[in-house]
């Protein structure tokens, strides 16, 4: 098997046994880069140089045994909002083009630590504010099934290079279904973690009560072995906390056996593309096969899920974007004669219009007489959302349903109306609102022959146990082996 | 919720940005849109809830107030546009 077809646990066993050189691999990588990403533009920034040297230190490191994880050698791909020390980190945004963070993210100094070797940042909507990495400044990322097509958003550099074999795995981060979304339109696996399970010290923030990193890849066991490596309670990330319940060997043991499985009638509902409806419907029945009990419930508050997360993530945006002026680093506009001019102008030139629609949201749903009708009312609702999903859990060990309504769309046909665009997000943003942890994985394809995602979505903490399903799932289905080179 | 021409001037003010005339309108349009459907979670009945914050039930988090940071401010001033002397230097803000 050709190096990029391997996934990152068999790329990894194959260098411990000595039968594939750390540089080899990172060379592999590197090359397919250079052969495919003109065309797709998942990356950002390529780190050619950086990523050999590091991967003969990390050949060092393996055969002295300082390096033991099953990860080690492996080649990981960096959303571009998770700060690296040295390299460029530009949230896909002209404000930060020329922003070269002083320190590692936490989750990259693990990646190191762990002798993963980065190859570059990845694309992404600017400031991860988009479903479609139509907003990116440095211009779109193509769908490697069907170029014509978006990969979703905001990971869609994240999820693309997997799909690609341009990076075995990566990095992304999903605030209302970034990383979800992504890997259903590109026929990959992603783990969206409980809210604090992972720590986001040098990520740049955009709603922060929402926001978390995890991995994109080839499947749920390579996924597990990265979340592994970055998940737990850091001093730097007051958010973040331990997990005693995650276990590595029981996310990786694949089992449906005996669970119970709650599809909420609502996922099912209106807006829902037939063919989606018919591959989640069939994949339930595969979960029934092995031996899960799946039962539909109502959980009508889905259809306030998407106002609820437009007004807490703008309002938070609004709040996390008011650190770019143009003054510490970053982008500083030229045309300015004074201080506020500085601000403005900065702020006006630097950011793209999907970035100014969300400050603006935010300012107004967090001003003197709005506050109590949008922002209050939102986190009441989120108190709701909250609670119809700890009732869900007291019946069922999690919930099954599409990632989106749709599969991959045409690039340009969600530009030009936000609204159609958010509406897309209905399936994923009730997931981070109340924190809970979410397993996207490919279940099909629609007529095109674009993949069609869905997820296990669980209770908190509980990341081995829908690690643990969809492993079990795909073992007993091909749909995540299949690549857009192979068609 | 009516969106006008005033307001969207108003949210530019305080989100320090500055729109063209073109974007002013299109940005109009796609406000009123974007609340309309916003609107919708006034069917939602909320009375006697208690706005969430965390989702999880979380006690405060503590530490000592120690300095841990070291000196790395010449590192810190090469991302800026603009230093002078050790300091980010700024457009003259006192005539």
């Amino acid at each position: 098997m050709e190096i990029i077809e391997m996934g990152a646990l068999a790329l990894g066993s194959a260098i411990r046994r000595r039968e594939i050189g750390v540089r080899e691999a990172a060379q592999s990588y590197l090359d397919a880069i250079e052969a495919k990403d003109s065309e797709l533009h998942c990356y950002n920034t390529v780190c050619r140089e950086e990523a050999l040297k590091r991967a003969d230190e990390v050949q060092k490191g393996i055969d002295n045994g300082t390096y033991t994880s099953p990860l080690a050698g492996v080649p990981v791909g960096i959303k571009d909002n998770i700060c690296t020390k040295g390299i460029k980190t530009t949230c896909s945004s002209k404000i930060l083009s020329n922003f070269v963070p002083t320190y590692d993210a936490t989750v990259v100094q693990k990646l190191r630590d762990a002798g993963l070797v980065p190859l570059g940042k990845l694309n992404m909507d600017e400031f991860a504010m988009g479903s479609t990495t139509e907003t990116s400044f440095t211009g779109p990322t193509h769908n490697p099934w069907d170029v014509s097509r978006v990969p979703g958003g905001s990971s869609g550099g994240a999820a693309a290079a997997v799909a690609a074999r341009l990076a075995p795995i990566t990095l992304g981060s999903d605030t209302g279904g970034s990383i979800r979304q992504p890997a259903s339109f590109c026929g990959v696996s992603g783990l969206k973690p409980t809210y604090g399970a992972v720590s986001r010290y040098g990520l740049v923030a955009y709603a922060s009560s929402l926001d978390q990193i995890g991995p994109l890849a080839h499947d749920a066991a390579d996924c597990a072995a990265l979340f592994a490596e970055i998940e737990g309670k850091d001093k730097m990330d007051g958010t973040s906390m331990e997990n005693p319940k995650f276990d590595f060997t029981a996310a990786t043991t694949a089992s449906l056996a005996g669970k119970t499985i709650g599809l909420p009638a609502d996922y099912f509902g209106e807006g829902l593309s037939s063919e989606v409806r018919a591959a989640v419907e069939a994949a339930a029945k595969t979960c029934e096969e092995l031996g899960a009990k799946v039962e539909t419930f109502p959980m009508p508050i889905v259809k306030y899920a998407v106002p609820a997360y437009y007004i807490i993530a703008c309002a938070e945006a609004c709040s996390n974007l008011s650190r770019y002026d143009g003054i510490k680093y970053g982008y500083r506009s030229e045309h300015a004669e004074n201080l506020m001019e500085t601000y403005v102008k900065t702020r006006s030139e630097g950011f793209g219009m999907e970035v100014k629609r969300r400050i603006m949201l935010g300012n107004f749903v967090l001003s003197s007489g709005y506050y109590d009708a949008y922002y209050n009312k939102a986190l009441k609702a989120k108190k709701l959302i909250q609670q119809s999903f700890f009732e869900a859990f007291e019946k069922y060990d999690m919930l099954l349903g599409p990632v989106a309504p749709t599969t991959a769309l045409k690039l340009g046909e969600s530009l030009s109306d936000p609204l159609k665009m958010y509406l897309g997000d209905i399936y994923t943003v009730m997931i981070n609102i109340a924190g809970v942890p979410s397993m996207a994985l490919p279940c099909g394809f629609d007529k095109a022959g674009l993949p069609v995602g869905m997820q296990f979505i669980g209770k908190p903490f509980c990341e081995a146990e829908i690690l643990s399903a969809a492993a079990a799932f795909q073992q007993a289905t091909d749909f995540h082996k299949q690549s857009p080179q192979e068609r | 919720m009516q969106i006008d021409k005033e307001l969207v001037t108003y949210l530019e003010t305080l989100g320090r940005i500055a729109l063209s005339e073109e974007q002013r309108a299109e940005t109009e349009k796609d406000l009123q849109s974007i609340l309309d459907y916003i609107d919708t979670l006034n069917e939602l009945d909320t009375d006697g809830v208690e706005p969430a914050s965390h989702s999880f039930p979380v006690a405060n988090v503590v530490r000592e107030d120690e300095v841990t940071n070291t000196a790395r401010a010449e590192e810190i001033l090469q991302n800026a546009p603009d230093s002078r002397e050790g300091c980010f230097a700024v457009p003259k803000t006192v005539e």
